[in-house]
């Protein structure tokens, strides 16, 4: 399919990710056009007349929250969350392993707009690679003059460090990160105050998400009207869906906000294996809810995946077939949660130890009738009842699949097995 | 105590405008030479940033990719997330599981190889998916992976 590409603009353009090459093509003419065009409130009016939204997750208006910083003279702060480790979403890591000078830009303008006169990029610990191509498009950046004192003459001066995380998904929550960033343990922070008013050292702090800030070069470079010219009103523009799972074409698609889940499926993913049937989408990485087949004209916006019964997430999106185990499946992710709890409260510590524990036992055929109740009941005690959203991520998929599958919950304490042999992986004959 | 690590030390808390925000770097610095970081590299390393022992154990026994206890030459990372595990992940572990005679979770004898779960590595694209050293290795088809050659290092090195 071809396409023009704002963001993954690596897929058009070979060895983007060195600088001479992205200078070629346009590169920091953006950076160029704001400083010299724009006064920084004007580029936190243009980003919220884009109408983008965060795409880390939460889809939080970002012209919005940058216009929380509050006007107190204190030092400001802008930190990149490049910790992506949602399962199912890897988006972030082609941005920054193949097109991370536009992640840069996108910083550098960012905080032009914000006011911020420092800024990090938080990079997951086991993207090695990803940090070596992130520091690398840095200290290229600085060559040019494009970070550092007095940037292209604008008076604007900006320091940006590339920091390493080591193995915690946790520190993708911005608390966390933020903690992580000072050094710490990356357990959460109570909420408020919020990054804006008191986030890095204490400081006024923006955090936002590495697809989030690659967008903004585009916008200066194409304006409001062209972002919003793609999407709904309430979601415009563009989004990268990742989509993995059962389908002939895993792969990241760069594609306008609310098309429907069919199209991504069937036309970019290439539709399902050969001879399978889908049985259910997750649609925005592991923390959001099921969809059933049934919902797959829901467009790709996060009103509309809303009213489905999910939420549009992070983009990552896990499509599962007719020989996939529902209740394989959960216990995997459910696993996840329980591995990546950072055990500072007692629901979300104990409670992903116990539904894994359940969940696990049913798959092999030892589950008692009475499970089926325990998960509910735990995952009611999980449920809002958390110090941070982790809690509520891991019962996304759970309670949903419960719902819409439970007969197949119900098949394995019956039958005392697994009734798809306990295999999520079944087309293997060595 | 290493003789180069007090510059190392140095290097790290000059670096970041806070010098708190050294730590890391300088766990990952010193682990990176390492291998992996002992009750000694432990206590080392709060003396050098002026940290209690207990403060540096405490962040360096949060983070997975903070290695506690002594792990071979070669580190590999069999990512089971549900991605992975529907492209036949866990046929990928058994299968280096069987070949280097060790559980996931241990080190050969011999000190060479670590075998290691990890969660999604956010590369679904490419699962099954095995990082050797941190190096993504992708598709690893179940069926077809010569273990042999992929322990020695064959060079499948995938960054895209
Ligand atoms: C458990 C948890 C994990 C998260 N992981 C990430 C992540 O890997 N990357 C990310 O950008 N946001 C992540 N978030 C969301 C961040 O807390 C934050 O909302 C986001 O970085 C804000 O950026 P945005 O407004 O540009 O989306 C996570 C949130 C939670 C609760
Ligand atoms: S909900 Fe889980 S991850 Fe969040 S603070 Fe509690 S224990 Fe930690
Ligand atoms: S599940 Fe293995 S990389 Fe995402």
């Amino acid at each position: 399919m071809s396409q023009k590409y704002y963001l993954l603009r690596n897929r058009e353009i070979p060895d983007i990710d060195h600088i001479s090459v992205y200078l070629a093509n346009g590169g920091y003419d953006a950076l160029r056009k704001a400083v010299n065009e724009f006064q920084p409130e004007e580029l936190v009016d243009l980003v919220k007349k884009s109408g983008l939204r965060g795409r880390g997750g939460a889809g939080f208006p970002t012209g919005m929250k940058w216009g929380f910083l509050p006007n107190d003279g204190r030092k400001r702060y802008l930190v990149v969350n490049s910790d992506e480790a949602e399962p199912g979403t890897y988006k972030d890591r082609e941005i920054i392993e193949h097109n991370p000078h536009q992640l840069v830009e996108g910083i550098i303008i960012s905080s032009y707009a914000t006011k911020a006169r420092e800024a990090y990029i938080y990079c997951r610990g086991e993207f090695l690679f990803g940090s070596e191509q992130l520091k690398r498009a840095v200290r290229e950046a600085y060559e040019h003059g494009f970070l550092g004192e007095n940037i292209l003459g604008s008076g604007f001066s900006l320091d940006l460090w590339v920091y390493r995380g080591a193995g915690a998904y946790i520190c993708g929550e911005e608390s966390a990160l933020l903690e992580s960033l000072e050094g710490k343990r990356g357990n959460p922070r109570l909420k408020p105050p919020f990054p804006a008013i008191a986030g890095l050292y204490g400081g006024p702090t923006v955090v936002n998400n590495v697809e989030t800030i690659t967008n903004v070069p585009a916008i200066v470079t194409y304006g409001a009207e062209w972002y919003t010219s793609m999407g709904t009103a309430k979601s415009p523009g563009l989004k990268i869906f990742s989509v993995s799972g059962r389908v002939k074409r895993p792969d990241n698609y760069e594609i306008p906000l609310a098309t429907p889940l069919r199209t991504l499926i069937e036309e970019y993913a290439g539709g399902m294996l050969p001879g399978r049937q889908i049985k259910a989408v997750i649609p925005g990485g592991s923390s959001v809810p099921l969809l059933n087949p049934d919902k797959l004209d829901t467009p790709l916006d996060y009103e509309s995946v809303l009213q489905a019964g999910s939420m549009l997430g992070s983009g990552g999106c896990i499509v599962l077939d007719d020989h996939v185990c529902i209740v394989g499946a959960t216990a995997r992710l459910v696993k996840f949660y329980r591995e990546e709890s950072c055990g500072k409260c007692t629901p979300c510590r104990e409670g992903t130890y116990w539904m894994t524990d359940v969940l696990e036992r049913m798959e092999h055929g030892l589950g008692t009738p009475d499970d089926i109740e325990t998960l509910l009941d735990v995952a009611d005690n999980i449920g809002g009842k958390c110090f941070c959203p982790l809690g509520d991520a891991s019962l996304g998929v759970l309670v949903s699949a419960m719902k819409y599958f439970r007969d197949e919950f119900e098949a394995h304490v019956f039958e005392h097995a697994c009734p798809m042999g306990e295999k999520l992986y079944d087309t293997v004959n060595y | 105590m290493k003789p180069e690590w007090s510059q190392w030390a140095k290097e790290a808390k000059e670096q970041f405008p806070q010098a708190n925000s050294s730590l890391l770097p300088l766990l990952h610095r010193i682990q990176q030479a390492e291998g992996w970081l002992s009750d000694e590299t432990i206590q080392d390393v709060a003396s050098l940033l002026g940290l209690t022992t207990q403060y540096v154990e405490s962040v360096a026994s949060f983070y997975s990719l903070f290695y506690r206890d002594k792990v071979g030459k070669t580190v590999i990372h069999v990512c089971v997330g549900l991605s992975c595990a529907l492209a036949g992940s866990d046929h990928v572990m058994e299968k280096l599981e069987h070949k280097l005679g060790i559980h996931e979770g241990q080190t050969t004898p011999d000190g060479q190889y670590t075998l290691l779960e990890a969660e999604c590595l956010a590369a679904c694209n490419l699962a099954p998916v095995v990082q050797r050293n941190l190096r993504f290795h992708g598709p690893v088809d179940p069926a077809e992976l010569d273990a042999d050659a992929f322990l020695a290092g064959d060079g499948n090195e995938v960054n895209r």
